[in-house]
């Protein structure tokens, strides 16, 4: 059945959301602390897991991949409504603050990775 | 008014995927025809949803781009952050927990570095356009963490209104450009493999920005940048009225 898959699916969202916001108040943050990858954790985990074969499997994991590939024309939505008008009237100093941002995080990519693999070589 | 309004406005959900099915239509014509595959059909659509955003937050004064006209009203449901929240898990359908695991500690690392980082260059520049009060360069800086984390800072410490707008302005402008200059940047930083994705998500950190610029990169890459980008702004709204308050506070007493 496919809702099966959409029902495990929602079932991973709102689990990761609920612990998201627990942790979020734990910590005295007005914000949600990783409920959606806490959520794809989740989803990991069930898909690899024998357990939840009947959720993840033939129709059931159809209905998984369907939100997956509406996952661009909904990133597409996402972007016609951000506030662009707001962005473009900051001026000088948001922009600047922004495209700095952006700019030396980028450059810190490709360091970071290195660093990642070379711890992960010297515990091998 | 009687046809439009009991047809399209009722049914603003169905319009909205329509609208964006023929966005996507024209946009991968065009990268497919005219720049014969060299940009990704997506990174155009998502241009072209940030301009069309553009001109419908100049014509309706709205917040939510093009969602504030009544008949696209849709694409506010459909872009909001339930479908776009529930669409960003359903990516992680299929992943491997051992790609996972490779870059844990990479991607935990990034989450840290990434926050700190942009928030001194957002509290840099403040200071460059001569801002000399810490609350304000602690919410600036915050800003160009993300733009969520730059109001929750700033109402935290008790900054002014115009100084919280222009962190939420300089979040939203790394948010686009994140969008933008992902596909532009991909190679020379070595975004193809899902380690580095888990490091690119966590030092950009701002989750729609992430969304889309590995949308439109390679969308096998997006499970892994959104999983360490979630925890970014939540780590920010941790450190911004804090540590990053304090340490501000004894810089510029």
């Amino acid at each position: 059945m496919l809702i099966y898959g959409v029902a495990l699916l929602s079932a991973c969202l709102l689990i990761g959301m609920a612990v998201g916001e627990t942790i979020g108040l734990a910590i005295g943050v007005e914000a949600n602390v990783g409920g959606v990858g806490i959520a794809m954790l989740l989803l990991v985990l069930a898909s690899n897991s024998d357990k939840f074969r009947t959720l993840t499997e033939g129709k059931a994991g159809a209905g998984i991949s369907f939100w997956s590939a509406m996952y661009i024309p909904i990133v597409i939505a996402m972007a016609a409504r951000q506030n662009v008008a707001a962005a473009s009237e900051g001026g000088m100093l948001a922009l600047t603050a922004g495209v700095a941002a952006v700019a030396i995080s980028f450059a810190l990519v490709p360091i970071l990775s290195r660093i990642g693999n070379k711890a992960k070589r010297s515990v091998e | 008014m009687g046809l439009l309004e009991t047809v399209f406005v009722r049914n603003n959900l169905i319009v909205a995927f329509a609208a964006v099915g023929a966005v996507m239509w024209v946009s991968y014509f065009v990268a497919d025809k005219l720049t014969k595959g060299r940009i990704h059909g997506s990174a155009i659509a998502i241009a072209l949803g940030l301009i069309a955003a553009y001109f419908g937050g100049i014509v309706t004064g709205g917040d939510k781009g093009v969602a504030d006209l009544t008949l696209l009203g849709g694409i506010g449901l459909m872009g909001g952050g339930m479908l776009r929240d529930f669409a960003i898990v359903s990516t992680a359908f299929g992943v491997q927990l051992s790609e996972l695991k490779k870059a844990g500690v990479a991607g935990v690392v990034s989450i840290f570095a990434g926050v700190l980082v942009s928030f001194i260059v957002g509290a840099l520049v403040a200071v460059i356009f001569g801002y000399t009060d810490p609350v304000a360069i602690t919410t600036i800086g915050a800003g160009a963490v993300t733009y969520i984390v730059g109001p929750v800072t700033g109402e935290a410490i008790g900054a002014s209104g115009d100084v919280i707008t222009l962190s939420v302005a300089a979040g939203l402008i790394k948010s686009i450009l994140v969008m933008i200059g992902t596909p532009l940047v991909a190679k020379s930083i070595g975004l193809n493999n899902p380690q580095s994705a888990m490091v690119f998500g966590g030092l950009m950190g701002t989750t729609s920005g992430v969304a889309a610029g590995l949308a439109a990169t390679d969308p096998k890459l997006v499970p892994y940048g959104a999983m360490t980008a979630t925890f970014y702004t939540g780590v920010g709204c941790l450190l911004g009225p804090s540590l990053l308050f304090l340490a501000v506070s004894i810089i510029f007493q």
